[in-house]
């Protein structure tokens, strides 16, 4: 799968209450309007800045904090097509997986505010295509491809009914 | 080849023996849920075409976030929980029972040496128990109502010895912030942490929870300690079960393994916006405190009440402090009442609330207004937590949070104790 879009750069760190606020999440279950939210108290104006496709690009330990399955989501139904960071933090990780979110683990600190890039989830790469660079991606591990291949964990279920890896 | 807690425990709920960094697909004792998780995980139950849950004893779903609702968005959210419940017949727990993390304890359901999963991230609170909890997302619950599984990558472990005695005015909260402030928020990413030592020994089992409860704050995957005469006792209370416990190997394997000595430890804050920006208390001595907050899934058990009662005792708070107590469960908040510790409280200048989270995650209950300063016992204190990114949250102990009431401003509590 070859994803595309610029890139928008957040520093370490950013929990989950960041990514969409406690005050919203629990009034409703439309993904739609917690989209609008994603990201606000970082930057209010985030949700009209990202064009469909875009990417979040940032440093260590992305989406600390708590279980909220709506960080992950809020991110995809904004239309970003992937979180890059240096690292991720376990819950958000596996929650990114389930619903179908890419989260890639590469190296960030060639990318820019605005970069143009290309990720490449089968390849494994991505090109940093405003600086002409190539950044290598730490591979996920083998039964989250397989969940993700399957479309997240509900289409997994759906197929299998019940863990098959 | 000997094995962590963590190792044993999920080994004893898998098909074969593991150690760190192996995927298992095992066996779970029970499976929590709360109003902000719940509602996303029916949904995804009915996307996986999910009919029944495996085991509906094994399933309890919490409103605790957010209750009494604050508004009919979250009233509708309670609906889907409560209509979900009686459908499939797991157990849920309603407004004022109390907040999950101490409700899940208390149902003497779990204990040492069982498996849980909660969808809700400071679920490790269990580790206190010696039991391996940890937490999950919406659709990973949904999975495990329907299967009564959960897939693990078995974590590796981060060893805490800690020798001494805690000093006077200073806590196991103490403690956690002082090792969380050293270890940052993902020194433990996707590791367990095994606290062990005469320090810990010598903590009672709410001071345990406290310590447990906020093994995430270090990105850890759980919070475990070994099971002693004081836990058993605790669960005396609950139930008659009988549980394995899992001690850890002398030749267990650990990833780190690090010693503390906590006889000169003085009272730690956590300072906005992140947990591990952590000082000595007298560093932000002296801060000005609009609101003080005592209660949460780390500190609203019986101790914690009591040690602010022993402070505020025949005492009034600050004029300019709102003083918000959130007992963790009813049963406290009847024990708190029983021994006069509310009656202290409320006249002292409290407002009590509900049993829940109170205003730890900002829907409801003392949402703080622009550059206002709050002292919270909670765990975490991120901008925007309590509902208002303008907003300043100190993270600190029961009897600092107290303290800090009383002179409406951020004080050493050992001045009072």
């Amino acid at each position: 799968m070859l994803l595309r879009g610029k890139a928008h750069i957040f520093g370490s760190d950013v929990n989950t209450d960041y990514i969409i606020s406690g005050k919203y999440k629990f009034k409703t279950l439309d993904m739609n309007e917690l989209a609008k939210h994603v990201m606000e108290d970082l930057d209010p104006d985030f949700y009209q800045k990202v064009s469909p496709g875009d990417f979040i690009v940032a440093g260590s330990n992305f989406g600390c904090g708590s279980s909220r399955e709506q960080a992950p989501l809020a991110v995809k139904y904004a239309k970003i097509s992937a979180v890059l960071a240096q690292s991720f933090a376990r819950l958000f990780y596996r929650n990114a997986i389930n619903t179908g979110l890419p989260v890639v683990e590469c190296d960030t600190a060639n990318i820019t505010a605005g970069d143009e890039l290309e990720v490449d989830l089968t390849k494994g790469e991505v090109t940093n295509r405003t600086k002409g660079i190539i950044i290598p991606v730490k591979p996920l591990p083998p039964v989250m491809i397989k969940i993700l291949n399957d479309g997240g964990l509900a289409a997994h279920f759906r197929k299998y009914g019940g863990f098959n890896f | 080849m000997g094995q962590t807690i963590a190792e044993k425990i999920l080994t004893q709920h898998s098909s074969k023996q593991v150690y760190a960094n192996e995927l298992t697909v095992a066996r779970v004792d029970l499976f929590m849920g709360q109003d902000g998780t719940s509602p996303l995980a029916i949904k995804a139950f009915q996307e996986m075409n999910g009919k029944k849950i495996f085991n509906p004893a094994k399933v309890h779903l919490i409103i605790d976030h957010s209750a009494p609702s604050p508004n009919e968005g979250v009233s509708a959210l309670h609906q889907l929980m409560r209509d979900f419940s009686r459908e499939t017949g797991c157990k849920l727990h309603d407004i004022g029972e109390g907040v999950c993390h101490q409700l899940i304890p208390e149902s003497g359901q779990i204990g040492p040496g069982s498996l849980v999963i909660g969808a809700d991230s400071h679920t490790c609170t269990y580790g206190a128990l010696n039991a391996f909890s940890t937490g999950v997302g919406s659709t990973d619950l949904a999975a495990g109502l329907i299967s009564g599984q959960m897939w693990f990558k078995v974590p590796e472990t981060i060893k805490f010895t800690c020798h001494g005695q805690l000093p006077k005015g200073v806590y196991s909260k103490d403690l956690i912030l002082k090792l969380i402030g050293e270890i940052t928020a993902d020194g433990a990413t996707y590791m367990a942490c095994e606290y062990t030592g005469e320090t810990i020994t010598a903590l009672s089992m709410d001071e345990r929870f406290t310590m447990a409860n906020m093994a995430v704050e270090m990105g850890a995957k759980a919070g475990l300690m070994e099971a002693d005469e004081k836990t058993y006792q605790w669960l005396s209370q609950f139930t008659g079960q009988k549980f394995t416990a899992a001690k850890a190997d002398p030749d267990a394997v650990y990833a780190k393994e690090l010693t503390y000595d906590v006889s000169h430890l003085v009272p730690q804050v956590a300072k906005p916006h992140r947990v591990d920006n952590v000082c000595p208390v007298n560093e932000v001595a002296g801060t000005p405190v609009n609101q003080a907050v005592l209660g949460t899934c780390t500190n609203g058990r019986l101790e914690d009440l009591r040690i602010a009662a022993q402070i505020l005792k025949n005492r009034k708070i600050h004029r300019d402090v709102r003083f918000i107590v959130a007992p963790a469960s009813r049963q406290i908040f009847l024990a708190a009442m029983q021994e006069g510790i509310i009656q202290t409280l409320v006249e002292s200048g409290a407002a009590v609330v509900t049993p829940g989270c109170g205003p730890c995650v900002g829907t409801h209950n003392g949402i703080p207004a622009d550059g206002e300063n709050i002292i919270s016992t909670a765990n975490r204190n991120f901008k925007g937590r309590m509902g208002n990114s303008r907003a300043f949250i100190y993270l600190a102990s029961p009897a600092t949070v107290a303290a800090s009431a009383l002179t409406g401003k951020i004080t050493d509590p050992r001045e009072y104790i």
